[in-house]
């Protein structure tokens, strides 16, 4: 009986075994041959998708000088859970920091993240990095990470150019998972305009990480991964030793210079000043620089080129008379008495200085005489060919419109502003549809009134001039270099024409050249360029007249056109006609004659700051109210 | 010689084949797991501590010339000097406490030179040996409580000190050796008390609202006793069960309740409830890493859970998932066809000998072995608690190793001469 018992026992033990084995086997199909799940999980654990980070496109100017690139810094970054062994005097004397800020540096990536890696010491110089490099295995925990910042080496066109910073959270959560947190996109400028041609596309990389996220390879030889596209080199229009004489010129002013080619619409400088060193905006110490600017009251970070609108003023003056003369309201021979006073609807209103009487429009543009203007305005909208001046002053501005004042010019930049030519559905408004008269608004026949254009649109507007016609829109990038496709892609530019003919071109553009040769700019003649232009001394009710000056050389076949506006200072022929007329000299003839480098010195040195400040809250934006 | 022709005649080869597939299975999934590129599977350098394959192969080397001298030593050896060599163990396993090497942050090892040993691993050799010893004397009888003490005490002496030098895993091994005193006789009851008192332990945990239990106890206890009402004496005895299971349930709960956090963690993660994040991390790994091995898994040093250090321990503990993930459903089912396989062969064998001794020395080898084989594959799989003990045979680690040939290969010797009449 004994015998059986034992025998029966043995079964038992037998069974306790297959009965676990069975259960461990049945736990096993289920786990590996049943339930899917475990396979993307432990994918998901050890294969990690890794942007990689196309180069920026670099930025030469119109010669193919460089004016933006990158450059690299190198990082130190830390891994706490894994520096625990890390030899910390050796690296403090390698980094130069002392023991207390390794250990504040610790704590403070410790707090970010004990097993990810932060940032443990930003921008140390090549030397010390390739120092750490050397004596890496000595520092576990401790790698370097190479970043790029942009670097501008002349200093300037910060307006233009721009800068690059970090995305904010409306642009991640609009680009579909394209951006991540702390990837750096163009703010501003041509950074900002051509942001998808200099930002190239990201490529994607599976990487294998292991428990502590360190890269151990790549996964299925780089099967599934695909190349980043580099970004595209800009080839920009702006000629940048051109930008920094002009830079220099303006010093110390407010105000902007814009030079145009006029055959190309090619920008060759803006001007946009007080200006700020655009490296200023790079690297690590962006933020703190970025809030000094936003907060400077003189506002560099405010491109006044293409932002800021002003009247026009006496530049305004050809538009008028070209308007006339093609409406055919008055001839190219057309008198009008000045003796300092014009009588008009029972007002007297006064030449601004005595001069023999204008007889043609090439002497009233070089004496810039308003009565003339005036007349000739009031002889456009009392046109006797329309019923209502509805129609008149409605025909006129459509003339405006045509050299692209009164709306945006589609310069590529991130933005620009419209300028205003008041609309007929305006004066209607404001003075019943009976109740407006050209006496009303007769303030526009001499550039004044509600009448508000843009550097640029003017500095374009004369470039139509010098055309006899025509202009192309300004911009300032004219080749795109697509480094990845190994081609080149010029932006199309058409021509866009004024509704003037073409004839009346040659009266008004021999006047303009008059204004120099013998008019109210002979200061500002230059030896063996025919320099045509007009100034202005534009009213506001912010101190002291804008000066301005707007004009175009050689008068045939003219290589640019420019606008200079230079703010509270006076009239135009002081500040904007020389500053003008130095630029043109220098752009043609590459170098300043010695007889004007007096004139270029003193341009250089007037400072106007003290002045701006004493007049307080003076907007950059001036006009009517 | 005659003995000569014995020796070789009369061994299991069979056993020895399985023993060999382990261990070489063991070191082909111990340089998985470490393995780098260009690493070669002898490579021995590196620090002391840090698993290497080469290290591994020094002790297979040095474990098989073992198992050879031990089948060449002639079996009564260990009969005659079973209590001797038990008896020079317990003091010695005492003095590690004090005077022993410290790895793995447990004051318990010997060091001879670059290799470090754990005597705890060879205590349950030497338990087996003194167990077989006495329950092998005429006379004794395990259904006697004089004599059942004395077994218990043979078993729970090295086990109390193996659990106060701190190794709490290796201790609990020593609970096996129950199996084996059921096989000689001990009451069913206790096998039946043991199963319930698991039983009750997990319903216990697992339980919404206490009171539940207390009602279905209760119940059944009330429909048992209608049903026998005429047995007064039986309705006793269940009521008196019933109170019994009632407050040994409560007294589960109240001492649940009153464990410390990474206590309570443990056995959560054992019933398979939401733990803090990164509590389970280990078991999760694991099965991660056996889950996704598949069917036939992703192939031989291909296994990213194991080869990314996702799985701690993996060449130790956790060798089970480095297997089941490189060779999938396959490979799990060969491991534990060889494992039950062995353990057939050996009751097997156990069964036949005319000794009892040598019977029970069998029994002790299978149960050891069992029990390993139970804890660490149902720990790798997250059906077992987390007790880190190694897998025989195929777990990285000398000592180990070293003990269950040393186990194994003691009980193959006594099977080859179980013809003769040992004492
Ligand atoms: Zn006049």
């Amino acid at each position: 009986m004994n015998k059986d018992l034992f025998q029966n026992r043995y079964n038992v033990v037998r069974i306790i075994i297959v009965v676990f084995a069975a259960i461990f086997l049945l736990r096993l199909a289920y786990l590996q041959l049943f339930e899917k799940k475990y396979d993307k999980i432990a994918f998901d654990n050890a294969i990690k998708e890794v942007e990689v980070y196309p180069t920026r496109g670099l930025v030469y100017d119109r010669k193919g000088e460089l004016i933006v690139y990158n450059e690299a810094i190198y990082d130190i970054m830390v891994t706490p859970r894994l520096a625990k062994t890390a030899d910390s005097a050796k690296i403090c004397s390698l980094l130069k920091v002392t023991m207390e800020e390794y250990s504040g540096r610790m704590a403070k990536a410790r707090q970010y993240s004990t097993h990810k890696p932060s940032v443990f010491m930003k921008q140390v110089s090549l030397e010390d990095y390739q120092r750490f490099q050397e004596a890496q295995y000595l520092f576990p925990g401790f790698d370097g990470q190479v970043r790029t910042i942009r670097k501008y080496p002349h200093n300037c066109a910060a307006v233009i150019l721009g800068d690059v910073g970090e995305v904010d959270d409306n642009l991640i959560k609009s680009s579909n998972g394209y951006y991540k947190p702390g990837d750096y996109v163009g703010q501003s400028g041509l950074e900002k305009y051509y942001e998808k041609e200099l930002g190239g596309t990201q490529g994607k990389k599976f990487i294998y990480v292991d428990v502590h996220n360190r890269e151990q390879g790549s996964f299925a030889e780089g099967k599934y991964d695909t190349a980043a596209r580099a970004g595209d080199n800009l080839y920009s229009t702006i000629d940048i030793k051109l930008q920094e004489y002009g830079e220099q010129l303006m010093q110390n002013k407010k105000g902007s210079i814009i030079a145009i080619e006029p055959e190309t619409g090619e920008i060759l400088c803006m001007v946009s000043s007080p200006g700020y060193d655009p490296n200023l905006l790079c690297g690590a110490i962006r933020g703190e620089n970025f809030k000094k600017l936003v907060f400077d009251s003189l506002k560099p970070l405010y491109n006044r080129a293409t932002l800021a609108t002003y009247s026009p003023g006496s530049t305004f003056k050809p538009m008028v008379g070209l308007i006339a003369l093609n409406e055919e309201v008055q001839g190219e021979v057309y008198t009008v008495p000045c003796n300092g006073f014009y009588p008009f609807a029972g007002l007297s209103l006064k030449c601004s200085h005595h001069h023999p009487w204008a007889t043609n429009i090439e002497y009233a543009l070089a004496q810039s005489c308003n009565p003339y203007f005036w007349q000739t305005f009031r002889n456009a909208i009392e046109n006797p060919k329309y019923d209502h001046i509805q129609d008149s002053y409605g025909k006129w501005s459509d003339y405006c419109r045509s050299f692209g004042f009164g709306s945006k010019l589609g310069v590529d930049l991130p933005s620009e502003s419209r300028g205003n030519i008041p609309s007929v559905n305006y004066f209607n408004k404001v003075y019943g549809e009976k109740g407006w008269h050209s006496s009303t608004i007769i303030s526009l026949g001499i550039g004044q009134g509600e009448i508000l254009v843009t550097p640029i649109q003017l500095a374009n507007f004369y470039a139509a001039v010098g055309n006899h016609g025509w202009y192309v829109r300004p911009h300032l990038v004219k080749t795109l270099q697509q480094v990845h496709e190994k081609k080149d892609v010029k932006p199309e530019m058409k021509k866009s024409y004024a509704t003037i003919d073409t004839r009346w071109y040659v009266p008004v553009n021999d006047g303009l050249r008059q204004v120099v040769e013998a008019g109210t700019a002979t200061e500002s003649k230059i030896e063996g360029i025919s320099l045509c232009g007009k100034t202005g001394t534009v009213q506001n009710s912010h101190g002291d007249h804008h000066s301005v000056f707007a004009g175009f050389a050689p008068k045939d076949h003219p290589k640019i056109a420019i606008a200079v506006i230079v703010e509270n200072a006076g009239f135009g022929a002081t500040f904007a006609c020389p500053i003008a007329s130095l630029m043109v000299e220098r752009y043609i003839n590459d170098t300043v004659a010695d007889n004007r480098i007096a004139k270029q010195q003193k341009m250089i040195e007037t400072n106007l700051l003290e002045k701006y400040a004493q007049g307080k809250n003076m907007p950059i934006t001036n006009g009517h109210h | 010689m005659r003995n000569n022709e014995k020796f070789t005649g009369n061994i299991d080869w069979l056993s020895v084949l399985i023993y060999l597939a382990l261990v070489l299975i063991g070191w082909a999934a111990i340089y998985s797991a470490v393995y780098t590129e260009g690493l070669s599977p002898f490579n021995t350098v590196g620090r002391d501590t840090t698993v290497n394959t080469g290290k591994q192969f020094q002790w297979i080397v040095a474990s098989l010339i073992i198992g050879a001298i031990i089948l060449i030593i002639d079996g009564k050896f260990f009969v005659t000097f079973s209590y001797a060599i038990y008896g020079i163990f317990i003091p010695l396993l005492i003095g590690v406490m004090f005077f022993g090497a410290i790895s793995h942050g447990q004051r318990n090892w010997i060091r001879i030179g670059s290799f470090q040993m754990q005597p705890s691993e060879l205590a349950k050799f030497t338990t087996s040996l003194a167990l077989a010893k006495y329950l092998s004397t005429l006379n004794i009888d395990i259904r006697k409580w004089k004599d059942k003490w004395k077994a218990f005490a043979i078993i729970g002496l090295p086990m109390i000190i193996v659990m106060v030098q701190g190794d709490a895993g290796s201790a609990i091994v020593f609970v096996v050796f129950a199996l084996v005193l059921f096989r000689e006789g001990l009451e069913s009851y206790f096998l039946i008390i043991g199963g319930s008192v698991i039983f009750l332990s997990v319903i216990a945990l697992v339980t919404p609202k206490l009171w539940y239990l207390w009602v279905v106890f209760l119940a059944v206890a009330g429909i048992l006793s209608y049903l026998n009402f005429k047995n007064r004496q039986l309705v006793y005895i269940i009521t008196g069960i019933a109170l019994v299971a009632s407050v040994y349930v409560t007294g589960v709960n109240f001492i649940f309740g009153h464990l410390k956090s990474h206590q309570k963690d443990r056995i959560n993660v054992l019933l398979g409830r939401e733990v803090e994040k990164g509590k389970d991390w280990n078991i999760r790994q694991s099965i991660i890493a056996i889950g996704s091995g598949g069917a036939i898994g992703k192939g031989y040093l291909q296994g990213t859970q194991t080869k990314l250090k996702f799985v701690p321990e993996q060449s130790t503990d956790f060798i089970f998932s480095s297997i089941g993930e490189e060779f999938g459903f396959a490979g799990s089912f060969l491991i534990i066809g060889l494992f039950v396989g062995l353990l057939m062969r050996l009751m097997y064998l156990a069964e036949r000998q005319r000794s009892k001794y040598s019977r029970v020395y069998g029994y002790c080898v299978v149960s050891i072995l069992f029990f390993h084989f139970l804890i660490n594959i149902g720990m790798a799989i997250g059906v077992a608690p987390v007790i880190g003990i190694p897998l025989p045979f195929i777990s990285y680690g000398g000592s180990s190793l070293l003990a269950f040939t040393l186990l194994l290969f003691v009980f193959l010797r006594l099977d080859s001469q179980r013809l003769e009449v040992l004492r």
